[in-house]
């Protein structure tokens, strides 16, 4: 019934014979479940395989996304369709430029966007909102009034000063995106934190000695990750509409560089021609992609509770 | 009884399973019983034992993935078979049920008279004049006072005996011939359990209503049960007369548990680990000193738009010494500020007033960093073992925790090594290193917790409630293990604890708090065979024995009404009447040496205090 000593003692002694088992990290333990969600898995090999064919893919590709074949222009819905004859295996776009390499340049820059953006987002306003979540009263005042400024100003007027200011380049996009995305980040954690920072074993934490900075890391930021991975993934295929649309208005991404918003407003613009693989190529890799986000997001979720189902 | 008594309720062979991602998991595996008009029945197990499941199919409130089979029979119906309509004409009327927690099985957005109106609505074809009168008529046999204005309130408007009371007049409205209550009392404080319980008992004896008890207490079944059911994983180790179960057990399982229940009228238990006297030579020493320290909380009352800031006194001058090696228990109802006061101890609530110093030295004020070499002395233990553990971090890196920050210079390896001899010491097999809070049992996370409390080697560590959300016979290990470690560390322990059985068995002296305030301050003998403060002798007498004989002839000392709100200001005058006209000076009872080392608050005796009450 009680702490059987000798009991105890017999269970150490076989339990010591055995291998002593290692103790593992909560890091590793997140590794061996998501290694165990086979969907998001494949994601992450498809997401992989997409990153690797937009760079490897261009050079098996005569045509570049700029050259125009001036045989096809103005001819793309008949002559312009998907060939391995003329070497334009997605067709071309309206003005004769190869698609396939398109396509592929408009993945590079899309997927770049999405993940700078989600990175700047993560880093600064989970680190951000935690802080201010954590430490309350004045602290908490003053960091959230400023969120709220920042959020009042319409940021394409921003933007736009920022384009006309230092000129159209994709990295003054990216500075622009970065600058915004991370805002609402800040806001979502600072209310999460808020419910963390009462619990007990925030308390408890607090008991023991930890510092501020410490329980903030080691305690409230992994207990967040499960709502931060689940926004993030939200994130990314908005942060990729979002460029395009500040690029349908004529800044951000600039021709002949496109993405994959770009492509696909194109291509929905034209398919009263019946040039419907304007339209598909693109789209098939965007819905590939943010599937991929999708479930590699959900399977981070899941590999980051413990409490598995 | 005799066998011509036709059970009313009767359960044949009941098996209950659920389907699960890990597989089938057999909650019940086949149990029968029957209960005979006007008897109460006590389901007695410890937590996943399958008690409540057993009626819960009654009910038909079975999760989805359950599946029974067996009988259920009331009033010539198996229950099982029955469609949700028809169950409907049943349950809640013939067969009506309470539950543990009374808040929230209470519509929130509702009156108290709208839900009574909505049961009755169901079940009868009563008018609204005669319904409202059937409902006022509840709530004065349930000893609600001013029942016309409680009817009209919601809720959280009431306290929580209150709350439990209006349950059981809604669930006695359309007269069931069975009541089933599942743990009714397990959330409240002894003195309201105690009249919760004796309300019950009156029910049973004037409307011969057939009580099903579901409890882990075998206190609250001494004082109520005829009959009683042993359960363990899903089916019935013994059963039978209270008195033969309780003096003549046959189980090893109910014999077990018969043991570990504390008593608090004999503490000295066979198995029972002594306690090891202090040493009184060190007596002297300035170990934790608390000089009348006070926590009061701004409480925002009324205007929208300017509201008035009154201060909650939750801990409203506390004074006290403890010694090294000493256990100081602290008990009294909820609210009373205990776990206000153990966290103003350890600084974690910066008191608002008064002084708490530590080897001589004033510790409040300090600053964090000043703090936190204090703090390797200081530890505490949690109530709520599950939640005071990071959910994402292995057992291990919790128990880790305060090395990193204390002995930052141990290699990882090092660290893992006094972390696995810690848990070899609090009973953890070395091969749970790896697992998280979630999947270990609320005793074994206890065990983390007190781990992680004492891997520093403490000199102090306070107990709050630490093992208040245990089953017993954990319960009782944990104590165990508590008077051990005290022994070979030279630990002082704060325990707070509303269960005045348990604080008994582990306290050298042992204080009663009562809103904020000392009334009683005693070792620990004296203060059980001499209570001298009203409000003690109350605690005392409310807490069941687990022996029928016993229980049932004790006259309990009730001192009627409610626990006062602490910003009432006559409230901590209640023991007090004869200077009641003395409260707008913000007088407050005194603490005095009743005989050597026996502190007792100012208060009036205890004739003068029912006198008063009753002419209030």
């Amino acid at each position: 019934m009680l702490v059987n000593n000798k009991k105890m003692a017999s269970v150490v002694d076989s339990t010591s014979s055995q291998v002593a088992i290692k103790g593992r990290s909560q890091w590793q333990d997140a590794m061996t479940r998501f290694r165990r969600n086979k969907a998001s898995l494949v994601s992450v090999y498809v997401l992989t395989a997409l990153v690797l064919i937009s760079f490897i893919g261009p050079s098996l590709s005569e045509w570049d996304h700029e050259t125009i074949d001036w045989e096809l222009t103005g001819n793309a819905a008949e002559m312009g369709a998907p060939s391995i004859e003329n070497g334009h295996f997605f067709g071309t776009d309206d003005l004769g430029r190869d698609l396939f390499s398109r396509v592929l340049q408009g993945t590079q820059i899309s997927l770049m966007v999405g993940i700078i953006g989600t990175i700047v987002a993560v880093l600064v306003g989970v680190l951000y909102g935690s802080v201010a979540g954590y430490f309350g009263g004045r602290i908490d005042n003053f960091m959230m009034r400023f969120v709220d400024i920042l959020m009042s100003i319409p940021y394409m007027f921003i933007l736009i000063i920022l384009f006309v200011m230092f000129g159209r380049s994709v990295y003054i996009l990216f500075i622009g995106l970065g600058l915004f995305s991370w805002m609402d980040m800040a806001r979502i954690v600072r209310g999460q934190t808020l419910t963390l920072k009462h619990k007990e074993f925030i308390e408890a934490a607090v008991a023991a000695g930890v510092s501020d900075i410490n329980i903030i890391l080691r305690h409230i930021v992994p207990n967040l990750l499960g709502i931060v991975v689940v926004y993030t993934s939200l994130m990314i295929p908005n942060l990729i509409l979002l460029e395009s649309f500040i690029s349908f208005l004529g800044l951000g991404i600039q021709e002949p560089l496109t993405s994959w918003g770009a492509l696909i407003s194109e291509g929905a613009k034209t398919i009263q021609y019946g040039t419907l693989w304007q339209l598909l190529f693109p789209l098939g890799f965007f819905v590939t992609g943010l599937f991929c986000f999708f479930f590699i997001g959900d399977g981070l979720r899941d590999a980051f509770d413990p409490k598995d189902r | 009884m005799t066998e011509s008594i036709k059970p009313i309720f009767e359960v044949n062979n009941l098996k209950i399973c659920f389907d699960t991602a890990d597989g089938e998991v057999q909650a019940v595996k086949g149990v029968s019983f029957k209960i005979n008009p006007g008897e109460c029945v006590g389901i007695v197990g410890e937590s996943g034992s399958g008690k409540s499941q057993t009626f819960m199919a009654a009910m038909g409130l079975l999760a989805k993935n359950g599946r029974t089979s067996g009988q259920i029979i009331f009033q010539e119906h198996n229950l099982l078979d029955l469609s949700i309509d028809q169950l409907n004409h049943v349950r809640g009327k013939n067969m009506s049920m309470i539950f543990q927690d009374p808040l929230t099985s209470l519509t929130p957005h509702m009156t108290i008279l709208q839900q009574m109106r909505e049961v009755t609505a169901l079940h009868t074809q009563l008018d609204r004049a005669a319904t409202d009168k059937l409902c006022r008529d509840w709530i004065d046999r349930v000893r609600i006072a001013e029942a016309d204005r409680r009817l009209n309130q919601y809720p959280h408007q009431l306290s929580g005996g209150m709350r439990q009371r209006v349950m059981i007049a809604m669930s006695m409205l359309c007269s069931p011939s069975v009541l089933i209550a599942d743990e009714p009392t397990t959330a409240l404080d002894v003195t309201v359990q105690a009249e919760i319980l004796d309300l019950m008992n009156e029910l049973k004896r004037e409307s011969g209503t057939a009580i099903a008890l579901i409890t882990h207490d075998m206190g609250v079944v001494a004082r109520m049960c005829d009959r009683l059911h042993v359960m363990r994983y899903g089916e019935y180790v013994e059963e039978g007369q209270a008195e033969q179960i309780f003096y003549d057990p046959q189980h090893q399982y109910t014999k077990m548990l018969l043991d570990s229940m504390p008593r608090i009228d004999n503490p000295d238990r066979k198995s029972h680990h002594n306690l090891i006297p202090i040493d009184e030579s060190k007596a002297a020493e300035d170990f934790l000193n608390v000089d009348d320290v006070k926590v009061h909380f701004d409480i925002k009352v009324g205007g929208i738009i300017w509201p008035k800031t009154i201060p909650l006194k939750a801990v409203d001058g506390v004074s006290f010494k403890l010694r090294p090696g000493e256990t100081l228990g602290i008990v009294g109802e909820s609210g009373c500020g205990k776990s206000t006061l153990a966290r103003a101890v350890l600084q974690l609530i910066a008191p608002t007033g008064g002084c708490v110093s530590w080897l001589g030295k004033q510790i409040n004020g300090l600053s964090r960093e000043a703090l936190k070499d204090k703090r390797k002395d200081l530890q505490i233990v949690f109530q709520d073992s599950l939640a005071s553990l990071d959910p994402r971090m292995t057992i291990a890196s919790s128990i880790m925790e305060p090395l990193r920050t204390f002995a930052a210079h141990l290699s990882s390896s090092e660290m893992q090594e006094t972390v696995m001899q810690m848990m070899d010491r609090v009973g953890l097999e070395r091969n749970m290193i790896n697992r998280y809070p979630h999947e270990l049992s609320g005793g074994q996370n206890q065990r983390v917790g007190i781990a992680r409390a004492m891997i520093m080697k403490p000199k102090l560590v306070i107990c709050d409630e630490a093992v208040s959300a245990l089953d017993v016979s954990v319960q009782a290990q944990i104590i165990e293990l508590l008077i051990d470690l005290q022994a070979e560390f030279k630990l002082s322990i704060l325990f707070i604890s509303h269960d005045l059985a348990v604080v008994r068995e582990i306290s050298h002296r042992i204080m009663v708090l009562y809103l904020g305030r000392i009334v009683e301050l005693a070792d620990s003998k004296t203060i059980y065979d001499n209570p001298v403060h009203p409000y003690t002798q109350q605690l005392i007498s409310a807490v069941p024995i687990p022996d029928p004989k016993i229980e049932r002839q004790r006259q309990s000392i009730k001192i009627p009404g409610e626990l006062p709100s602490p910003m009432d200001p006559n409230a901590q005058l209640k023991f007090l009447p004869s200077k009641r006209h003395l409260a707008a000076q913000g007088y407050k009872p005194e603490l005095i040496e009743h005989s050597t080392n026996h502190f007792v608050a100012e208060h009036d005796a205890i004739e003068v205090l029912l006198a008063a009450v009753n002419g209030y």
